[in-house]
């Protein structure tokens, strides 16, 4: 069962990504604190074009702090709703910035591994579950036990 | 344990070989599709550098084909491709227009009189909205509007001979607006094809 582990630790492997979150300076006005918590979420969601690996939220780029100000500037001047905030970055720079990406024939691998390897981890499982099953039933013939007998020299 | 079994860690190599070639297969992680490719240049409002007072929109893009260079004097890979914008200012007729991008205006105006000047005129984008709009992640960035101010193509990265042989350039003499000195010597004497205002 060397090989499961394998497979566990790559899967583990591609599953980590490491986010650092870095301070952040900005200061923005919000017309309430429900408000406040929708930037907060958006802003988390959103991928940095120029640093991969970190969310716009966490990151100190230039363009990371513009699209905070944009992100700002959708919720609270122009009233956009979450989706449409999504919509407009999308429009802008492409599925990149989304670090929830939507399903399309591009992106499909990606939604498609995890049912993929859990379908193989569950096929692995069954086999090894019907291979002890099958063990645990073998019988000896009456001969065989004798020849058992005789090899132990019991009797 | 059957014979099939032997083959599962050859199964799992080749798992591992395939997601490493999609990975390290996307071309250039840091050059990323842009979004807004067959899309129409968004409307901007945004003063000029030469004259502040000045605004100009998207009016002013459109109605011949549009080589958008956004530039920064902060940022060195503008200032390696600044001898390929001079050249293709001296040698075609396209409309070069610069975007400053979150510059300082009389930082852009001495680079502009040091290294010399290849733009018809500059756009002021000192906050980067307008950056935002167009999906800039960096300096520099080109883009290529037809006519009608649609984008036909992006480049991340600076415009070197290379890109403008093979990408620039073609693109450029679909439109009609490319003059080698060996076409425009052919063609003296006789009436402009294309038609585009001068």
């Amino acid at each position: 069962m060397n090989w499961l582990g394998a497979v566990l630790g790559v899967m583990l492997a591609l599953s980590t990504q490491v986010v650092l979150a870095a301070s952040q300076v900005d200061v923005y006005q919000f017309d309430s604190e429900q408000q406040q918590q929708r930037y907060k979420r958006l802003i988390e969601e959103f991928r940095c074009p120029k640093c991969l690996n970190t969310n716009i939220a966490g990151s100190d780029a230039p363009i990371a702090q513009d699209l905070r100000r944009t992100v700002h500037k959708l919720v609270v001047t122009d009233g956009y709703e979450d989706q449409q905030v999504r919509d407009f970055l999308q429009q802008r720079y492409g599925d990149f910035v989304l670090y929830n990406p939507p399903l399309t024939g591009r992106t499909l691998v990606i939604w498609a591994m995890p049912v993929l390897l859990a379908l193989i981890g569950l096929l692995v499982i069954l086999q090894l579950l019907l291979r002890a099953r099958a063990k645990r039933s073998v019988a000896l013939s009456a001969e065989e036990q004798s020849r058992l007998r005789e090899i132990l020299g019991k009797d | 344990m059957n014979r099939a079994s032997l083959f599962i860690p050859l199964g799992i190599f080749c798992l591992i070989m395939f997601v490493g070639f999609i990975g390290f297969g996307l071309e250039d992680r840091h050059q990323l599709p842009s979004a807004l490719l067959g899309k129409p240049f968004p409307n901007f409002s945004a003063p000029l550098l030469g004259d502040l007072d000045t605004t100009v929109t998207k009016r002013d893009l459109v109605g011949r084909p549009t080589l958008v260079n956004v530039w920064a004097t902060w940022c060195p890979t503008c200032k390696a491709e600044h001898a390929q914008l001079m050249d293709i200012a001296a040698s075609t007729d396209v409309q070069l227009v610069g975007v400053n991008y979150k510059d300082n205006v009389p930082g852009a105006r001495r680079w502009l009189s040091d290294y010399g000047d290849p733009y018809d005129f500059v756009i002021v984008d000192a906050s980067g909205d307008l950056g935002v709009e167009l999906g800039v992640y960096g300096a520099p960035e080109t883009f290529l509007l037809d006519a009608a101010g649609n984008i036909v193509y992006k480049r991340v990265g600076d415009v070197n001979p290379r890109i403008w042989r093979d990408e620039l350039a073609p693109r450029l003499a679909r439109m009609g607006v490319f003059r080698t000195p060996e076409v425009e010597a052919q063609e003296s004497g006789k009436e402009d094809p294309h038609g585009y205002p001068s």
